[in-house]
């Protein structure tokens, strides 16, 4: 069933990633159609989840394919509360592609379907594995939103003639938003950083590059929270919340080969 | 039953003209009243007599008198429209594309308020609802409408464009120029509000208390001089974004506020650049709005067309009808011996027959009025079963 509910799921995505290109060219029932897809791709994706944990009996994405199934499920779940309204359509145009890109990747990487199960408990990988899923989701969510920005800044500056055929969210909106989500984020991180401190600490395991590299994110996210309440707002910190997420992406794609095995 | 169009716009008659014929709404009502079933639409840029009569040419000789009467010079700039192709006027009307900035938004207001204020018809009140359905859909389905077409309202949206809403954002006004407080009432029918009013004489200590408040700034003054520099801009700004309107010739404010982090300036030629480049936009989406015009204008059609058949198809429903009933009655003395659900049974068996009979002829004259065949149709029909013999 599970391998049934994947292609849907990819369906619906790259659906919705197309829709958004023909949206961005010319606004209108591409865009609706996109929203369509986004909102029917999470549904199944939701359900290719729960079967995924049913037939596990437990929490089945320990594995990094299994995460970054997870971790899209999260990106879009995060997008949908404000993709659905038609000025962040734009912003799907960077959500959603990166999405139906990852899904195929977490699939190659047996992600999808019924893996086997780990040997960590069903609490710490919640936790642990959970809370900077729901992190790096929304970290993911603040890039985006922070690129909006900065194209919609560079229109302004360009003083681009075109720049009200085809509006944009504004740019105090994006910035208080990513702002925002950034803020939410950042907690969830240090909890689930917090958890695996503890395991290592219990276990007498060695710290590898993975854990190293997801202190450093830490730490950039903290400086771009930090920054933004001594009143450094604006294009600084939407370029600081790039430099973040190319940290994220680094955590997620290069290194967990190391932690997890 | 048909329709008339009399009237003249802003593509046939200067100002000069057309203020001569223009009517208040209580004018307007009444001279649609003297005409009998008639709409008169009245707006800066046209005045139009709908009239809805069996005699097109007197229906249209009577409009024009009336409008003549107003003012005899109007008469050559008169244009004279019937049927299919007034619906088509007025439906292009009410979608805003025969006005002077396409998709404005005005007239299709003004088209309910002449109808409500009109004496139309059976087939006046059709076309109206039609036109006021046809100009919904065209701002719902195009973006004929949602592109500023002014330079304040450029203005506005430019700020929208920076701030979101704009509820609680703060203008300075700079000098009391006509285009500055027409684009400052722009921004303030958006949310925003005239917290300060400030001129050239202003120093430099006030103006950058004044800016240190101020999210919008727009200036129309007449100084020859700059009155705003970016040293003073950057003084003040304390990381906000600040948005600058300079609708100044010469300009007020100094070019080089755009470089500063967080600042943009737009003065007249980039928001009449803007401007031109949404109304090309706007043109762009006529294309689409005409062709969801042209639709509704063929449904009007249709609809008319049907008008003509409908009265053979009434007669011919009501004839079929009759002989049935005569028949059961014929019949009594049989059916008298069935118990109620049987009656009933063999009701509703002979009027399903009755309508299986009638519904191809039925379908097949209203096909037929669409083209110009529904009167020999609808003659044929009245012919072949002799309807309305009884009469003569």
């Amino acid at each position: 069933l599970a391998e049934i509910l994947f292609w849907p799921v990819l369906l619906f995505y790259g659906e919705a990633a197309v829709g958004y290109l023909g949206d961005a060219r010319r606004p209108g029932t591409a865009g609706r159609a996109a929203t369509w897809g986004v909102r029917l791709g999470w549904l199944v994706q939701t359900a290719l989840l729960v079967v995924q944990a049913a037939r596990e009996d437990g929490f089945p994405w320990g594995t990094w394919a299994g995460s970054l199934n997870l971790f899209v499920w999260l990106v879009v779940g995060a997008y949908l509360i404000w993709g659905c309204r038609k000025p962040y359509r734009l912003l799907g145009l960077a959500v959603m592609p990166l999405a139906a890109a990852l899904l195929v990747v977490a699939r190659a990487g047996g992600g999808t379907g019924i893996g086997v199960r780990s040997h960590y408990s069903n609490l710490f990988l919640v936790l642990h594995v959970g809370l900077v899923l729901v992190a790096f989701a929304g970290f993911t969510l603040a890039a985006a939103l922070s690129a909006l920005y900065l194209w919609q800044e560079r229109r302004l500056k360009r003083r681009e003639a075109s720049i009200l055929r085809r509006p944009a969210p504004s740019l105090v909106t994006l910035d208080r938003l990513a702002g925002r989500t950034v803020a939410v984020s950042v907690p969830a991180l240090t909890l689930g950083i917090a958890v695996g401190g503890v395991r290592l600490a219990s276990e007498h395991e060695s710290v590898d590059a993975l854990v190293v590299a997801t202190l450093v994110t830490w730490v950039v996210w903290i400086a771009y929270l930090v920054l933004r309440v001594r009143g450094s707002t604006g294009r600084h910190s939407a370029y600081l919340a790039l430099a973040g997420f190319a940290l994220v992406v680094v955590v997620r794609l290069a290194l967990p080969a190391v932690h997890f095995s | 039953m048909r329709l008339v169009l009399v009237g003249t716009s802003h593509h046939h008659a200067p100002v000069e003209l057309r203020e001569r014929v223009a009517l208040d709404r209580e004018q307007a009502a009444r001279l649609a009243r003297e005409l009998g079933e008639a709409v008169c639409l009245s707006t800066c840029n046209r005045t139009e007599l709908y009239l809805e009569a069996e005699d097109v040419d007197d229906a249209e000789r009577r409009a024009v008198g009336a409008l003549a009467a107003l003012e005899p010079e109007v008469e050559p700039a008169l244009y004279r429209l019937r049927d299919e192709a007034g619906a088509l006027h007025l439906f292009r009307v009410a979608a805003g594309l025969d006005s002077l900035v396409p998709g404005e938004g005005e007239i299709l207001g003004q088209v309910r308020a002449a109808h409500e204020a009109g004496n139309p018809g059976l087939l006046l009140d059709r076309v109206f609802r039609q036109a006021l359905h046809a100009g919904r859909k065209v701002r719902a389905q195009t973006a004929i409408g949602e592109s500023p077409a002014s330079v304040a309202a450029a203005a506005a949206a430019l700020a929208e464009q920076v701030f979101g809403e704009l509820s609680g954002s703060r203008i300075l006004l700079l000098g009391a120029g006509k285009v500055g407080e027409h684009a400052a009432r722009n921004l303030r029918t958006r949310g925003a509000e005239i917290v300060l009013i400030a001129n050239s004489r202003t120093g430099r200590p006030k103006l950058e208390e004044q800016l240190a408040q101020a999210d919008v700034v727009v200036s129309s003054t007449s100084s020859a001089e700059i009155v705003l520099d970016a040293a003073t801009v950057e003084g003040s700004r304390r990381g906000r974004q600040l948005l600058f309107i300079d609708l100044a010739v010469p300009r007020d404010l100094d070019p080089a506020i755009h470089e500063l982090d967080g600042c943009y300036l737009y003065d007249i030629d980039d928001l009449e650049a803007i401007v031109s480049e949404t109304l090309a936009g706007r043109r762009g989406e006529a294309a689409r709005a005409e062709a969801i015009v042209a639709g509704e204008a063929a449904k009007f059609h249709e609809w008319q067309a049907s008008l003509d058949v409908v009265p053979a198809i009434a007669s011919l429903r009501a004839r079929a009808e009759e002989i049935r009933e005569a028949e059961l009655l014929k019949a009594e003395a049989l059916l008298r011996r069935l118990d109620d659900g049987e009656r009933r049974a063999v009701e509703s068996i002979t009027a399903q027959i009755v309508n299986k009979l009638l519904h191809l002829p039925t379908v097949r004259m209203k096909q037929a009025a669409v083209s110009a065949d529904g009167v020999i149709y609808a003659e044929a029909v009245r012919h072949l079963f002799g309807l309305g013999e009884d009469e003569r």
